[in-house]
């Protein structure tokens, strides 16, 4: 019970500064999380299908009698792919399903960051999916015998988190893009899919591209992320390597940086745009 | 209710009812287009059609060139890049049909109206699959022509056999509108998860239905999956219609002749196809029974 009398007995305790950006950034990542182990089969979906497209991929390798390595690429491939999907669909249309559902308003009307929502999100899909990813990982590993030889643990670790730094900075960027493309988000997301997951070479090492192509398509960050992977988790993986992951870390140290500062500035003319204009947040069917 | 007369000879009532599924059919096809392609103009709607499956197709043609050094001439290769193509249809159809329950009923919050209006729920569905049969015959056409005049697919359209394809094709595309009746059934009973019927199906059947690679690939436990599949058979009779003896080369249906192909197919069709109008009906009535026709759950 508080011994205070007067407005400062009513009025409630309000975090602001640091202390809401974390607070929004944890609240916006507690459903992703939570949500997600409440409707367990969701998680069979979103394991089951990613893996079916692993196995369809590692069947063709099979039949062409392909090195046992490039089945290996392809788990891999089909891990990283769950993150990609998040990220298409659970981020960058994210904004433009929160404003068909009615919340887009709320979070633009409500004093916190808009930013650390677009973090909370971020955060809490990375989480789920990094689950996913290793349930595909150990299952595809298991179905056929994959051997890894791990080259430098610490780099390795070190591309993982770059690679998702700036693959789930590029989604909140896009967040903004998308939900300025109104109702075309879902067709863009469905347009990008499919093109992204050749280009970044999913199933097959980038260095199978011509130079130039291989070379645009590092500016998607798991292009360069998948690429060094494979080449430090398999003891062949160097000699089929687009560029040396040295070389790699610093490319996707470059692309968080890019993708981040993308986001933030996207994200403050997207809402500067709403207040200005008031029918961004308009659901329009 | 439409089933049943009000008044006269069951004889009257018959013409009345298939003229209604005919103008549910139609229109559903023509409001099915309109969704699926107005959002945009015709040109990027076109490169937005192709773009997916050319690309899908794309990755197996790297993966196969860079395992076999960019040798072509192995039948495998027309093999996964015809079932490949032909297989766009196989989601496309199947998601038309099944995802307009969700569409109407979640999106546009109409389905409740579909169900009070004087047309047939099931070819209402059917039509609504159409604009997928279109885009999807639009990517496959395009994909080909790609690995034709690009990636040396030995395809001669003077020694295909039209008449056996274009019977293949009529007899696939009504037994994957069929499935995508079952899908759309399902979709009237269940929440959440619909969104995901028509890609979860068609991804597990395009593991069994050796669409890009022989059956014999499988482990051999789960071969009699993908003998039990008419997908399987469609698309043997596709590229035998279209490459012929590249085609039969492989050992996995060397054994049937197209005649004895074509009447597994229908066979498999005609069970598939019983078993989607019963599934229909079934999901039907206990989704009006329990009052879901109209409900949401957070499209």
């Amino acid at each position: 019970m508080s011994n205070k009398v007067g407005a400062d007995a009513v009025r409630p305790t309000r975090n602001s500064g640091w202390k809401l950006f974390f607070q929004t950034i944890i609240a916006r990542s507690y459903p992703r999380i939570i949500g997600q182990q409440r409707e367990t089969s969701w998680m069979l979906f979103d394991i089951i299908m990613p893996l079916g497209s692993v196995i369809g991929y590692v069947l063709v390798y099979k039949a062409l009698h392909a090195p046992q390595e490039y089945i290996g690429f392809v788990v891999i491939g089909g891990a990283m792919m769950a993150f990609w999907m998040n990220v298409l669909w659970s981020m960058s249309s994210q904004l433009y399903w929160e404003k068909e559902q009615g919340n887009l308003a709320l979070y633009i009307m409500a004093p916190n960051s808009m930013m650390a929502i677009l973090l909370g999100m971020a955060l809490g899909g990375m989480v789920a999916t990094l689950l996913r990813s290793v349930v595909i990982i150990l299952l595809g590993s298991w179905m056929f015998d994959i051997q890894y030889t791990v080259i430098d643990p610490l780099q390795l670790f070190a591309v993982f988190a770059l690679s998702m730094t700036a693959l789930y900075g590029m989604g909140m960027m896009f967040a903004s893009a998308f939900l300025l493309f109104g109702r075309e988000a879902w067709a863009v997301s469905d347009l990008v899919q499919e093109p992204v997951n050749l280009v970044s070479g999913f199933y097959f090492p980038i260095k199978s591209l011509p130079f130039w192509v291989a070379a645009a398509a590092s500016v998607i960050p798991l292009t360069l992320g998948l690429d060094a992977m494979r080449q430090l988790v398999f003891s062949t993986g160097l000699s089929l390597g687009f560029l040396t992951p040295g070389v790699e870390i610093g490319i996707l140290a470059g692309l968080c940086v890019f993708f981040l500062v993308g986001a933030k500035l996207l994200l403050g003319y997207t809402e500067k745009l709403a207040i200005r204009e008031g029918r961004l947040t308009e659901a329009r069917r | 209710m439409a089933n049943i007369p009000v008044s006269g000879s069951r004889r009257r009532a018959e013409p009345v009812e298939a003229s209604e599924a005919w103008r549910s059919f139609r229109f559903a096809a023509w409001l099915g287009w309109q969704i699926t392609s107005n959002w945009t103009d015709p040109l990027l709607f076109a490169i937005y059609s192709v773009i997916r499956p050319v690309a899908r197709a794309a990755i197996l043609v790297i993966m196969y060139g860079v395992i076999t050094g960019n040798n072509f001439t192995d039948p495998l290769f027309p093999y996964i890049f015809l079932g490949n193509a032909f297989y766009t249809y196989v989601f496309s159809i199947m998601n038309g049909v099944s995802w307009a329950v969700i569409d109407d009923r979640e999106h546009y919050k109409t389905l409740k109206y579909m169900y009070i209006a004087p047309i047939r729920i099931p070819a209402y569905l059917l039509g609504r699959g159409v604009a997928g049969f279109l885009t999807a015959s639009l990517s496959v056409v395009i994909t080909i022509l790609a690995g034709v005049l690009f990636l040396h697919v030995t395809f001669d359209p003077l020694h295909a056999d039209w008449l056996l394809f274009s019977l293949t094709m009529v007899i696939g595309v009504v037994m994957l509108a069929l499935m995508g009746l079952v899908l759309g059934a399902i979709s009237l009973l269940i929440v959440r998860h619909s969104g995901f019927i028509a890609e979860s199906v068609s991804g597990v059947l395009f593991l069994f239905s050796g669409a890009i690679y022989p059956l014999d690939v499988l482990p051999i436990w789960l071969q009699p999956v993908g003998y039990a599949m008419p997908i399987t058979y469609w698309l043997e009779l596709v590229r035998r219609s279209l490459i012929g003896d590249v085609a039969q080369a492989f050992t996995t249906l060397a054994r049937f002749t197209n005649l004895e192909l074509l009447g597994i197919l229908v066979g498999l069709s005609a069970v598939f196809g019983v078993a989607s109008i019963f599934t229909f009906r079934v999901c039907d009535r206990r989704a009006r029974e329990r009052g879901l026709i109209d409900r949401t759950t957070n499209y």
